[in-house]
């Protein structure tokens, strides 16, 4: 291990780690803290200038509600939960079928194939955004939940196709040979024996690519302009503006809007973390 | 059946990619090349396209805003690269045993979970020129007060710090996991050589940690390239421009000015700078790939 174990160390030394990695962490989260402070409180305590004390009346219950009940807030979640559930389900779907190809059969042009999902996973946004909203209002998507679903879902195929068919590489072969000796047919022997061996990913994958479209901001901005499909991203950047001042009712909407992702990544850490730190111990 | 096996063999891979290849095409691939393409041409979104030839990018490279925007991409290139090293050092400092550790590194991880537009609302308040905590700090030290989103001199330098708190992030995951990884026999074998601290780091540590370095630098190089959602929330490209990147300028071209053709033209520059990276990237994959 290294650097050296504090347990190899000196009390104080062991004392001192301690209380210097708590106080580095309130440092760190500092500009987070004072928002969720801030959504507490009270307009009295603002107009005070009580920015960065105790808040004299803890207003958190009324503040949230006013936010759900005066803002479109819910509305934004719903769209959210609308926009990125199916857009997660699609992603993983379609590359874990593409990675199993690319992985388990061997056929020309399959290594350039691999190459195109990484390229295309990397490149600018803005390289896309013209001819991905032409094709959008083209097809009648503009400003609906599906025309933004099937762009994350193409999207998101190029990194989760990486993803899965490294994953499946390492799978032992002799399952599946075995399988096709056995007359069983290729999609059973996907179905049955290689989609259980991969649920350890398929997790990893949802989680990471659950997070990645929700905090998406650049496609809600291009792809949708109205309340009724708005995502929460977009939608909390739109009231930033209305509500200039009300900075109690903006740090809680930002709280709500940060709350799923964050709920997700302290259920899944494990998995959320082996799927983004992919890569990151061989290669 | 052995016969209906081979066929099976044959296009079961193809049936397998073809709904990820056709959407990926649709969506990614071909909006590549139509996008270059347009670059060739004047357009306002809705009318009639004209051909210019390279009269997009003649234009664009006597444009001042160009110009600030290009310039400011290769700022938030070069500031970005705090990340990996700062990443690291936040993950050798956390690599220890105590209790409650799992739910420090859970929380320094955090900015990363949240999103891009959540940490710009967050950093406007945090720099706000009245009562932010920013300004009241540097106040300790006796610094006059700094409008930081309004002076064209500190804005970018200021959105790029916001950039760099979940950036710092994400490099210290990738950090803590190569630390995980580490050959312990290795570093045995080096303490009874004597090798401790900075020599340990430098000649037993970071070698085993490049795998980890190659994809903290790739990624950040990739996030700075990237950077919109925080130019967009926190300053919209202003005071006058200041703050603006390729992609915000790009996006404010093609949207409210209906300069599509033009717009055209900057994201292929922004996607040719990201080219190299990528290119590299691939290379790098496919070699250890053979290996």
């Amino acid at each position: 291990m290294f650097p050296t174990p504090i347990e190899k160390r000196s009390l104080p030394f062991n004392i001192s780690y301690r209380v210097a990695v708590w106080i580095a962490l309130i440092l760190w989260l500092l500009p987070l803290i004072a928002v969720l402070l801030t959504s507490a409180r009270s307009t009295a305590d603002l107009n005070a200038g009580n920015y960065w004390g105790i808040p004299s009346q803890w207003m958190l219950v009324q503040n949230y509600e006013q936010v759900f009940t005066q803002t479109p807030m819910l509305r934004y979640l719903l769209n959210s939960i609308i926009i990125t559930v199916p857009a997660v389900i699609g992603a993983v779907s379609l590359s874990t079928l593409a990675g199993y190809s690319l992985a388990k059969f061997k056929f020309r042009g399959r290594m350039g194939l691999f190459a195109a999902f990484i390229a295309g996973n990397f490149v600018p946004f803005q390289i896309l955004m013209i001819p991905v909203r032409d094709l959008t209002i083209h097809m009648g998507l503009y400003d609906t939940a599906s025309g933004l679903i099937l762009f994350h879902i193409a999207f998101q195929t190029g990194f989760c196709t990486l993803f899965m068919r490294n994953f499946i590489v390492g799978l032992p072969d002799e399952l599946i040979e075995a399988a096709r000796v056995e007359g069983v047919s290729e999609w059973k022997i996907f179905r049955h024996i290689v989609l259980p061996l991969v649920r350890p990913a398929l997790a990893a994958l949802a989680v990471l690519i659950f997070t990645f479209v929700w905090n998406d901001y650049f496609w809600a901005l291009v792809l949708v302009q109205s309340d009724d499909v708005r995502p929460i991203t977009a939608g909390i950047a739109a009231l930033k503006g209305q509500w200039m001042a009300s900075w109690q009712l903006i740090s809680a909407g930002s709280i709500v809007a940060a709350l799923p992702p964050v709920m997700l990544f302290f259920a899944m850490q494990r998995h959320f973390i082996a799927g983004l730190t992919l890569g990151a111990t061989k290669g | 059946m052995q016969k209906l096996h081979r066929k099976q063999q044959q296009w079961m891979p193809i049936a397998f990619l073809a709904p990820a290849v056709i959407l990926f095409s649709v969506y990614v691939i071909f909006p590549i090349v139509q996008s270059v393409w347009l670059s060739f041409y004047q357009w306002d979104g809705l009318g009639e396209k004209t051909f210019v030839g390279f009269g997009n990018y003649i234009e664009l490279f006597q444009d001042g805003q160009f110009w600030t925007a290009f310039v400011n991409n290769i700022y938030w290139l070069i500031f970005f690269m705090l990340a990996p090293p700062i990443g690291l050092l936040l993950a050798l400092f956390l690599n220890q045993k105590m209790m409650g550790i799992r739910f420090v590194k859970a929380m320094f991880f955090f900015p990363f979970v949240i999103s891009q537009v959540v940490v710009g609302l967050v950093f406007s308040w945090f720099y706000d020129p009245s009562f932010g905590l920013f300004n009241k700090f540097i106040e300790l030290f006796g610094f006059q007060p700094i409008a930081v989103l309004s002076d064209p001199n500190v804005v970018t330098f200021g959105i790029i710090a916001a950039g760099l708190w979940p950036q710092i992030a994400y490099c210290m995951i990738l950090y803590l996991t190569g630390l995980n990884n580490l050959n312990p026999d290795q570093i045995e074998a080096a303490r009874l050589d004597g090798a401790y601290g900075w020599k340990m780091l430098r000649h037993v540590i970071l070698p085993q940690l490049k795998p980890a370095t190659f994809i903290a630098i790739v990624v950040t190089v990739i996030g700075a390239l990237r950077s919109f959602d925080l130019v967009a929330t926190m300053t919209s490209g202003g005071p006058f421009g200041s703050s603006s990147v390729l992609a915000y300028f790009m996006y404010e071209q093609s949207i409210f000015n209906y300069r599509v053709g033009y717009g055209a033209a900057i994201a292929t520059v922004l996607f040719l700078m990201m080219d190299i990276y990528i290119a590299y990237f691939l290379w790098r994959m496919l070699k250890s790939e053979k290996a």
